[in-house]
């Protein structure tokens, strides 16, 4: 039976996205109010669906309903019951659905928090994701349906991906759709403004602490997933370049771009056409990492379909959507953004808004960089130009190119004025400051007992940012009272930053590496720690056999710790999985994986040092935490003067 | 989708500028053909293998033990004189089993050498999978550490190479050899060799040192 309601579900939420992508849309454009209050409850019945649709898959998974073919290829009787919530969106049709259902989350969202917008505008704006939804719930139904029957229904099912069985991957992909989906909100804003062929400053700031949210989102949900394979996948290492993270990391890119140009947007009125654009590209890209990471064109530990059919959905869907939405901005944009000649929106080249525009040109070359870089594979093979890999050398040098200024000028964004500075005034005011971080770097280089430029480069580049960015705030309490959310989620972002830096720079510098073949009793030293090999055994976990070695950790003859990594056999089969042995600490960790068993009672072990490496997640976690902070000012929240 | 249009042109306000609708359709369109390219050949199981860049040239020198008798060394050089086909497998391997059922039927036919090439695997793991499923190959050699892999440019298992009697690898396949890849590709493949080396069709011992 839940096969057929999950079904009927799946089938009325078509309809309501039918009815809420048509009739507010028609609404809007014959100004029939009628038709436009049709927007809010649409979207309420298509969220109503979809949650019982997931309901309903969620329950066939507790359950252990085998009769489902997506249940029974991804779960079976073993799997611990916290996980058979999490294989739910574990494969292509139930992550599809999570996307969809998230979507429609951000629809309700939308339509409870769009008081203060004009009707038509909530009509356009709730009708353009109807559409969206329509394309998603459309792929669900007729490629990847998750409620097919598989008759007669097996005893016993596969298993859900073993690399999925880890708490980290139980929220890394909601958190990380919330993000991606989440800028279907200022595209659909986007959309509807272009629609309606003019814009008010005043919808744009409601905007945004949706791109904000979305953003921070985003950004917890990569942080989350540079974690996991960090202690997952056995290597130690944080970024792998691999084609889907760059996949949800050219969204991110374009997104920290358009929450900047959104602020110069809202507060000075310019930059309006480049700012529509961008949420069309952060919004466009999103679907570009869904259709990558669905379609497996790339190769990537994340790809799963390679049925072309479902491929070829979701890029037609993405031609239409972003063909669509171009040739409209095109169309539409050139008008909108009112008269460029205004003399109260130029700006000199020592203002805020040049500050910013390098911002966004310096973030939307990197995002253009790794989009060539991912693409670049395909675009070899199809023009015969042989086969080829674009690796981290590419991607390393060229975004050390680019971020590099986009460091340097980062504290003067805040310090500088809009539209016009005098004289040389934050030059002279950060120089301090300057002087601080090169001698704090040469003290790097000077102590750092290997990779000293990185070391250096790090300390300096952290500390020129976090001393920009206090020296700031310090101003600020001293001046003019205190500073508003808004001011604060900026300061906690680019702090953030600063602390993003120290982690990705040192640990690249610093780490000690040894691969080591240890018998019981032997040890190894590393980094200033001692290991003492102790020796493995096998246990048990509830659907897998496990070899775990057991070291103890050792500083100065005392015993830190004791560290378990593990190789763990699935009994569904597979490759072997690692769970690498951490001793966290905000300094630097120590990690251990358990390589093979070389005979005679000795193991093959990886030692790493990794100092400051936790920085690289509580850099990505501060940048969040600004975002939300930022989403969460009073002003764009104040029920305002109605404008219409 | 990244159009460089930043700062339209003051003069004419209300259009952009073609080029830069031009040049944005051709990025556009030229990314969709490309995705379209990539969607297309999404389903083949190949499409990432590395054309090896060994094809037409002499297999890599090598001296490995055989499984089952690890003093005994086989060499490239002792293969030469006749065909043989070298397949990568380990016991690690599921997709190895996959494959194996065909490659089975393939050596029944008795019309090449087929030799396996075990790679960092256990050798009793080794030996008792192939004691549960059968044992296709005229001879196992192994390469527990994996180095002479790296010569071969094997990334991962299953792999399949075809070696003609003059030592040169002519064809290469990643992943599992499916009946379809078997009839199209290898045999196709394993028959022009035949006929260039003059309808030599036996296959001579292998003549490892014992």
């Amino acid at each position: 039976m839940l096969a057929e309601i999950g079904q009927v579900l799946l089938i009325l939420a078509l309809l309501a996205a039918i009815l809420q992508s048509v009739l507010p849309l028609l609404g809007a454009q014959r100004h029939l109010p009628a038709l436009m209050a049709t927007a809010r409850p649409t979207a309420m019945l298509q969220l109503l669906m979809l949650l019982g649709a997931f309901v309903v898959l969620t329950l066939a998974f507790v359950r252990q309903d085998f009769s489902l073919r997506y249940v029974a290829e991804n779960s079976n009787s073993l799997l611990p019951m916290v996980y058979r919530y999490s294989a739910v969106w574990g494969a292509h049709e139930g992550s599809l659905l999570l996307w969809t259902l998230v979507l429609a989350l951000w629809s309700a969202a939308v339509s409870l928090f769009s008081r203060q917008l004009p009707e038509p505008v909530v009509a356009r704006v709730l009708s353009v994701m109807g559409m969206i939804s329509l394309g998603f719930v459309s792929f669900l139904l007729f490629t990847s349906n998750p409620f097919v029957r598989l008759l007669p229904a097996p005893a016993e099912g596969h298993d859900l991906n073993p690399l999925l069985q880890d708490p980290g991957l139980i929220i890394h992909p909601p958190l990380l759709y919330v993000g991606y989906v989440g800028f279907a909100v200022p595209f659909a804003f986007a959309i509807a403004a272009l629609m309606e062929g003019r814009i008010d400053v005043r919808w744009l700031r409601w905007t945004r602490p949706w791109t904000n949210v979305a953003w921070a989102f985003l950004t917890l949900g990569i942080a989350l997933g540079s974690w996991w394979a960090y202690y997952e996948l056995g290597w130690g290492g944080w970024w792998f370049w691999d084609p889907v993270e760059n996949a949800s990391f050219m969204p991110w890119l374009v997104g920290a771009a358009l929450l900047h140009s959104q602020a110069a947007t809202e507060k000075r009125g310019v930059f309006v056409g480049w700012t529509l654009l961008l949420a069309i590209a952060a919004f466009a890209l999103s679907l570009l990492g869904t259709f990558l990471v669905r379609s497996g064109v790339l190769t990537s530990v994340h790809s799963f379909a390679a049925d072309p059919s479902r491929g070829l959905f979701i890029l037609i869907f993405l031609g239409i959507v972003v063909g669509g939405s171009l040739l409209l901005y095109a169309l539409r944009a050139p008008g909108i953004g009112g008269n460029p000649h205004d003399p109260k929106r130029a700006f000199a080249l020592n203002s805020r808004e040049a500050l910013l525009l390098a911002n966004n040109l310096l973030l939307t070359c990197a995002c253009a960089m790794v989009l060539l870089g991912t693409l670049y594979p395909l675009l070899a093979d199809a023009l015969d130009l042989g086969k080829v890999s674009v690796g981290p050398p590419y991607f390393g040098t060229l975004f050390l190119l680019l971020m590099a200024p986009l460091v340097l000028l980062l504290p003067f964004g805040p310090l500088t004025r809009w539209q016009r500075e005098q004289g040389l005034g934050p030059v002279s005011l950060l120089m301090p400051w300057a002087v601080l971080a090169l001698v704090l770097g040469v003290l790097g280089w000077w102590l750092a007992p290997q990779g000293k430029l990185k070391a250096a480069a790090g300390i300096a580049a952290a500390s020129w940012v976090a001393g920009g960015t206090l020296y700031y705030l310090w101003t600020r309490l001293r001046g003019d009272g205190r500073p508003k959310a808004e001011t604060w989620g900026m300061l906690i972002g680019h702090l953030g930053i600063a602390v993003f830096l120290v982690g990705a720079l040192l640990v690249e510098a610093l780490n000690v590496q040894h691969e080591v073949a240890l018998a019981p009793g032997q040890s190894v030293d590393a980094g200033g720690y001692t290991l003492l090999f102790e020796g493995v055994d096998g246990v048990d976990g509830p659907n897998y056999h496990a070899d775990r070695g057991h070291l103890q950790v050792l500083r100065d003859e005392r015993m830190v710790t004791r560290l378990h990594p593990e190789k763990r056999m699935y009994a569904s089969g597979g490759q072997p999985m690692t769970e690498a042995g951490i001793h966290p600490a905000l300094g630097g960790d120590v990690y251990v994986a358990l390589g093979e068993s070389l005979g005679d009672g000795s193991w093959a072990v990886r030692v790493q040092i990794k100092p400051f490496v936790r920085w690289i997640w509580l850099g990505a976690a501060l940048m969040a935490l600004g975002g939300l902070i930022t989403a969460f000012d009073r002003r764009f929240r104040r029920l305002p003067e109605k404008f219409r | 989708m990244n159009n460089p249009d930043t700062t339209p042109d003051p003069n004419k306000p209300h259009r952009l500028p073609p080029v830069a609708i031009v040049l944005g359709a051709l990025f556009f369109l030229g990314l969709m053909g490309l995705m379209l390219y990539g969607v297309t050949r999404s389903d083949r199981p190949d499409r990432d293998s590395l054309p090896s860049a060994l094809i037409g040239k002499p297999a890599p020198a090598f001296s490995l033990p055989v499984l089952h008798d690890p003093s005994i060394h086989v060499t490239d050089r002792q293969l030469r004189g006749a065909p043989y086909v070298l397949n990568v497998w380990g016991s690690w391997c599921p997709t190895c089993r996959d494959e194996h059922p065909i490659l089975t039927r393939f050596a029944e036919t008795k019309r090449v050498r087929m030799i396996g090439y075990n790679w960092k695997d256990e050798p009793s793991e080794a030996l008792r999978w192939l004691e549960q499923l059968g044992n296709p190959y005229m001879v196992v050699i192994a390469d527990q550490e994996g180095r002479t892999a790296l010569d071969w440019g094997i990334a991962a298992a299953p792999e399949t190479f075809l070696v003609d009697g003059s030592g040169i690898v002519r064809w290469k396949y990643s992943g599992a050899i499916t009946q379809d890849v078997m009839d199209q590709q290898l045999i196709p493949a394993l028959e022009k060799v035949e006929q260039e080396s003059g309808g030599h069709k036996g296959a001579p011992d292998l003549g490892a040192q014992r």
